[in-house]
C-alpha cells in the first residue's frame, strides 16, 4: 500500500479507513481500503469507472454496510455520524422537477428529523446568505432551480453544505453534469472557498493540475493506489496501477513534472 | 344568483356531499404535486385499484367502505412500499403487477362471495350517497392529513428533492417515504365515494398538473393546486345536481376543463404567479 502509513491514524483525523471492505452484491466494491483524511483537506478522489469512488462516498456517508476492517467517521461508525456530513451525491439521484428556490435547497442543509415547524426564520435566513455568499450566488437568492446552470446548481449544493456546518462534504461526480467552463468555475471555487475547518472530498476524473486545487489526492481502483500530496503521489506507477497500460494522456504527471511545476 | 347557490343545501344529502367533496379536493389536490413531481401517478392509480379486494371482502363481513378505508389504505400503503423496495423488476413492473392482479382478485372475490356492490358507484364515485358517517370520515382525514403535511412539510420536501441528501443529513428517509404512501393512500381511499376507483386519479393529478403550468414555486403550486381541486369538486357537483349528470365524471371534466385554461394561459403568457 503506498504512502499509507498507520501510524498517521492520528488525533486530527477525521475520515480513518482502516482495511475497509465493501460488497455490492458478488463484486467487492472496495478491498482493503486504508487510508486516513485530516480535518480541513480538501482531497481529490481519483479512479477510473467502477473504481469505487461512489462506493467510498456511501460508505462513508453510512448509505452501505462494511463488510470488513473498519471506518471511522470522527471517531465514530459512518451510520452514527450522519448529520456530520454533507453529501452531493451524482446528478441523476436529484429530483429536479421541483420548483424549488436556491433558498429552499440551501436551506435543507438546515432541516434535520427534529424539524417540524414552518416559522422560525430569523437565524435561518442569516445562514442560507452567508453559505450562498461563499459561493458567490447570494443574487440568486429566490431563483428557481431550473433556471440555472449546471455549475451554479452545483455550487447551490455546496452551499447546502456549507449552511449545515457538516464537518465533510462529500461531492461526488461534481463535475459529471458540467460543461468545461463550469468545471474551471468549480475547481475555482474549491480552490477559493472558505471551508472554515471542513474536510471536502470530491471524485474527480481529471487528474490533471490536481496540486493547484487540492491538498491531497486519494486514489482508488477498488483498494487505495495512494494517498497523499498530488504532486508526491501520482506517479506514473499509480496511475498505471489505477487506469492500466492507457496512461499516456496522463503524462504529465512524472515526478518531473512537479518539480518543473513547483519551479 | 345566491339563491341558485343555496338551493342545493334545502337537501340534507347536497350539504353532506358538498362537504365531502371539499374534504377530498382538499387532501388530493394538496398531495398533487407531490405526486406529480415524484412522477407517481402511476402508483397512485395502483393504490385505487388495489383496494378492491380489500373492498371485496370487508364488505362480504358486513363492513362499509367507510370503515374499511384506513385499515386499507395504510395495508396497501405498507405492502407497496415494501414490494417496491425490496423487487428488483423495477418499480413501474412491480406497481404494474400489483395494480392489474389486485383489481382482477377484486372482481373475481366480488364474483365468489356474491357481494352486492354497485360497481359503477366504486368506479366512478356516488358522492350523492354519502352518509354522515361518511362525511366524519372524509373530514377527519383530511384533517389528518393536511396537519401531518404541514408538520413534515419541510422534511418531506428534502426527501421528495434529494432522498439521498436527506438520509445522509439524518432524516428518518424509511419513516418519510412510508408516511408519504400512507396518507396518500388515506386520502384516495376516502375519496372512493367522491369519485371512484378510476377517476380518483384525475382529482389528485389535474389540479396539480394545472397549477405547475402557471406557478414559479412549489409552495404556489400547492396552493393554486388545492383552489382548482375544490372548485372542480364542487362545481362539478353543482352541474352535476342542476343538470343531473354524473357527479365524479362532472368533477373530472371541471378539473380538466380548468386544465385545459391553465395550459393556453401558461402558452400565452410568460409570467407565473
Amino acid at each position: 500500500m503506498n504512502n499509507v502509513k498507520k501510524d498517521s491514524l492520528n488525533d486530527t483525523a477525521i475520515i480513518v479507513s482502516d482495511g475497509c471492505c465493501v460488497q455490492l452484491g458478488n463484486a467487492q466494491a472496495l478491498d482493503d481500503v486504508t487510508f486516513s483524511i485530516e480535518r480541513g483537506k480538501k482531497v481529490a478522489v481519483v479512479g477510473p469507472n467502477g473504481g469505487g469512488k461512489s462506493t467510498l462516498f456511501n460508505a462513508i456517508a453510512g448509505l452501505v454496510p462494511i463488510v470488513d476492517g473498519s471506518l471511522k467517521i470522527k471517531g465514530m461508525n459512518p451510520e452514527d455520524a450522519k448529520g456530520s456530513i454533507s453529501y452531493v451525491p451524482q446528478k441523476d439521484l436529484i429530483n429536479r422537477n421541483f420548483p424549488l428556490s436556491v433558498k429552499q435547497v440551501v436551506e435543507m442543509g438546515l432541516i434535520n428529523k427534529d424539524t417540524l415547524n414552518l416559522f422560525s426564520r430569523k437565524k435561518i435566513n442569516k445562514k442560507i446568505k452567508e453559505a450562498l455568499e461563499n459561493v458567490g450566488l447570494v443574487e440568486k437568492i429566490n431563483e428557481n432551480i431550473n433556471n440555472l446552470s449546471g455549475g451554479q446548481f452545483q455550487r447551490v449544493l455546496i452551499a447546502r453544505g456549507l449552511a449545515q456546518d457538516a464537518d465533510i462534504l462529500l461531492l461526488d461526480e461534481a463535475f459529471s453534469a458540467v460543461d468545461v467552463g463550469a468545471q474551471e468555475d468549480i475547481m475555482n471555487l474549491i480552490s477559493d472557498i472558505n471551508l472554515d475547518g471542513k474536510t471536502i472530498l470530491i471524485a474527480t476524473h481529471d487528474i490533471n493540475n490536481l496540486e493547484e486545487k487540492f491538498d491531497e489526492v486519494l486514489c482508488l481502483n477498488r483498494h487505495c493506489c495512494a494517498y497523499g500530496d498530488p504532486s508526491e503521489v501520482l506517479t506514473s506507477e499509480v496511475i498505471e496501477e489505477m487506469y492500466g497500460s492507457h496512461n499516456e494522456m496522463f503524462k504529465f504527471h512524472t515526478p518531473e513534472s512537479h518539480t518543473k511545476n513547483n519551479d | 344568483m345566491i339563491e341558485i347557490l343555496i338551493e342545493p343545501f334545502q337537501y340534507e344529502f347536497m350539504t353532506r356531499s358538498i362537504v365531502t367533496a371539499i374534504g377530498s379536493g382538499v387532501m388530493l389536490s394538496l398531495l398533487g404535486p407531490f405526486a406529480i413531481n415524484r412522477n407517481m401517478g402511476f402508483m397512485a392509480d395502483a393504490m385505487a385499484h388495489a383496494t378492491l379486494p380489500i373492498i371485496a371482502i370487508g364488505v362480504f363481513l358486513g363492513f362499509s367502505i367507510s370503515e374499511l378505508g384506513v385499515p386499507a389504505s395504510i395495508l396497501i400503503a405498507f405492502f407497496l412500499g415494501y414490494i417496491i423496495k425490496n423487487s428488483n423488476i423495477g418499480e413501474d413492473t412491480s406497481i404494474g403487477i400489483i395494480f392489474s392482479s389486485f383489481f382482477a382478485l377484486g372482481f373475481v372475490l366480488i364474483s365468489i362471495l356474491d357481494v352486492t356492490i354497485n360497481l359503477e358507484d366504486l368506479l366512478f364515485g356516488q358522492i350523492l350517497a354519502v352518509s354522515n358517517f361518511d362525511v366524519v370520515i372524509v373530514v377527519s382525514m383530511s384533517i389528518g392529513v393536511v396537519s401531518l403535511v404541514v408538520i413534515f412539510f419541510k422534511q418531506l420536501l428534502f426527501y421528495s428533492f434529494d432522498p439521498i441528501g436527506a438520509e445522509v443529513k439524518g432524516l428518518n428517509t424509511n419513516f418519510l417515504n412510508y408516511l408519504f404512501l400512507v396518507i396518500l393512500s388515506v386520502s384516495i381511499v376516502a375519496s372512493l365515494q367522491t369519485v371512484g376507483i378510476i377517476l380518483v386519479l384525475s382529482m389528485l393529478l389535474i389540479p396539480a398538473a394545472a397549477s405547475k403550468l402557471i406557478t414559479n414555486t412549489f409552495v404556489t403550486s400547492i396552493f393554486a393546486s388545492i383552489f382548482f381541486g375544490v372548485t372542480s369538486s364542487v362545481t362539478g357537483l353543482y352541474f352535476s345536481y342542476f343538470f343531473n349528470l354524473p357527479s365524479g365524471p362532472t368533477m373530472s371534466l371541471v378539473a380538466t376543463g380548468i386544465f385545459i385554461f391553465c395550459f393556453f394561459v401558461s402558452k400565452l403568457s410568460k409570467v407565473k404567479i
